[in-house]
């Protein structure tokens, strides 16, 4: 089998995060500060990535910012020919530390928010982090470089989307992106806290498609649809081992962020393998990819060349089983395991934080 | 109005050495330019208007109906917001 090139990059540069979102979707587990690579070793990554056809990088944690040595990480991306955007909760981002980063070539910038009034932002966060996020949004647009806000939606948020759309405007946003949680490692502990209601995702929806109307293109809203509650497998990762590939901070490469929590996968390290070896020839990126891997009912529907057959973590963390349909589906054999708590009751909103730096 | 049109400068364009193709990059986005849409964005640096890119294109490939398929084009991207 031909494989095609990857066109992306997810570098996760560092576990490390001064919030502790009840969402965050990082594994548990986190990495530790001393086992990252080091800017050199990403600068090797960047140059072999590009030669295998990447074109786009995310240079993502935990916090990047944390890197005192992320100009030159920038640096690198730019140099080897990769458009290289900055995904930030803001914390730490200065007027020096701006004009570093775009001096170094950085092409673009996602800042994160967690809700639009700062004490429920913060409370979500699980760290003061408000004012940082209002400076970040001033320092990003004066920069002049493309500024997408995010927000990764969920019960205690999801009411306040005018809010939210109405913070972004005025943040100078150029793009808004509404996504809706992801259950995935940390965020998986906090789901009874997390997962919306049906009528909250009908009422956001129908905020959704009111503001697009007012805003004419003039600020572009991305609604990333909740797999669970549509009762619809994600078009995961657009694919295993297709479109995408992940470094973790210690140089594990992964076909997507949570892929490490799946059990024998056995993902190869930049360290030991050659990027264009692990795309290509490793095991861990040729397990489910394409669609040889399917059992029914994905083998026989006409979604699998959509939806992928959705998410492979998300099977495994349901099902125990990598390999079965995706219980968001609604045609899963497991989908009970979803709708479910879709449709129990609720409980309260409190999360657990993580504790300690990894 | 003399149009001399830029790309965004969010949007850079960009050869593709590995599948020989070129490509808009943006945020979240990669556009593949099909035939000879990159040659034509590559005059598009502020310095030409519409009609001296026409007119370039026109002497560097004879025959080819650049006169209406370019401006053409130009305005379609201008509406993604990609060249203004």
């Amino acid at each position: 089998m031909t494989v095609d090139p990857p066109w992306a990059l997810l570098a996760e540069l560092t576990h490390g995060c001064p919030l502790r979102c009840g969402y965050c979707s990082n594994p548990v587990e986190l990495t530790g500060r001393s086992r990252e690579l080091g800017a050199d070793q990403w600068s090797d990554v960047f140059r072999q990535a590009a030669a295998l056809g990447v074109v786009q990088t995310h240079l993502s944690g935990g916090e990047p910012l944390l890197r005192r040595d992320l100009p030159r990480i920038v640096a690198a991306a730019d140099t080897a020919g990769l458009y290289t955007q900055l995904v930030t909760s803001g914390v730490g981002l200065g007027d020096r530390r701006m004009a570093e980063l775009v001096e170094a070539g950085l092409r673009s910038v996602q800042l994160s928010v967690q809700h639009a009034d700062p004490t429920a932002s913060e409370r979500i966060a699980g760290a003061r982090s408000f004012a940082a996020k209002e400076r970040a949004a001033r320092l990003i647009s004066a920069s002049g470089l493309p500024f997408g806000l995010n927000i990764v939606l969920h019960r205690a948020n999801l009411d306040a989307l005018d809010e939210l759309i109405d913070l972004g405007l005025a943040w100078g946003a150029d793009r808004i992106e509404l996504a809706h949680t992801q259950f995935h490692g940390w965020a998986l502990r906090n789901r009874a806290a997390l997962l919306p209601t049906r009528e909250q995702v009908e009422r956001a929806r129908g905020v959704v498609v009111r503001r697009r109307e007012l805003l004419d293109g003039v600020v572009e809203l991305v609604w990333v649809a909740p797999d669970w509650v549509e009762a619809t497998a994600k078009p995961c990762m657009g694919g295993w081992g297709a479109v995408s590939l992940t470094v973790a901070p210690d140089g594990t490469v992964l076909p997507c962020p949570a892929a490490a929590a799946l059990p024998g996968l056995d993902p190869p390290n930049v360290r030991v393998r050659e990027l264009a070896w692990i795309w290509r020839e490793s095991k861990a990126f040729n397990a489910y990819r394409g669609e040889s891997w399917m059992p029914e009912p994905c083998r026989g529907c006409a979604l699998r060349s959509v939806d992928h057959g959705g998410c492979r973590c998300q099977a495994h963390a349901l099902t125990g089983d990598a390999a079965r349909t995706d219980p968001a589906c609604r045609h899963a054999p497991d989908h009970h395991l979803v709708r479910d708590p879709v449709h129990g009751p609720r409980t309260g909103l409190a999360y657990a934080h993580r504790e300690g730096a990894p | 109005m003399t149009w001399r049109p830029v790309l965004h400068r969010s949007v850079v364009l960009r050869h593709d050495r590995v599948r020989g193709i070129d490509l808009l990059l943006l945020p979240e986005r990669v556009v593949v330019l099909h035939g000879s849409a990159g040659r034509v964005l590559g005059l598009c640096d502020g310095s030409r208007a519409v009609d001296d890119i026409v007119a370039e294109l026109g002497a560097r490939y004879p025959g080819a109906p650049v006169a209406g398929e370019v401006p053409e084009f130009l305005t379609a991207l201008r509406k993604e917001g990609w060249l203004r």
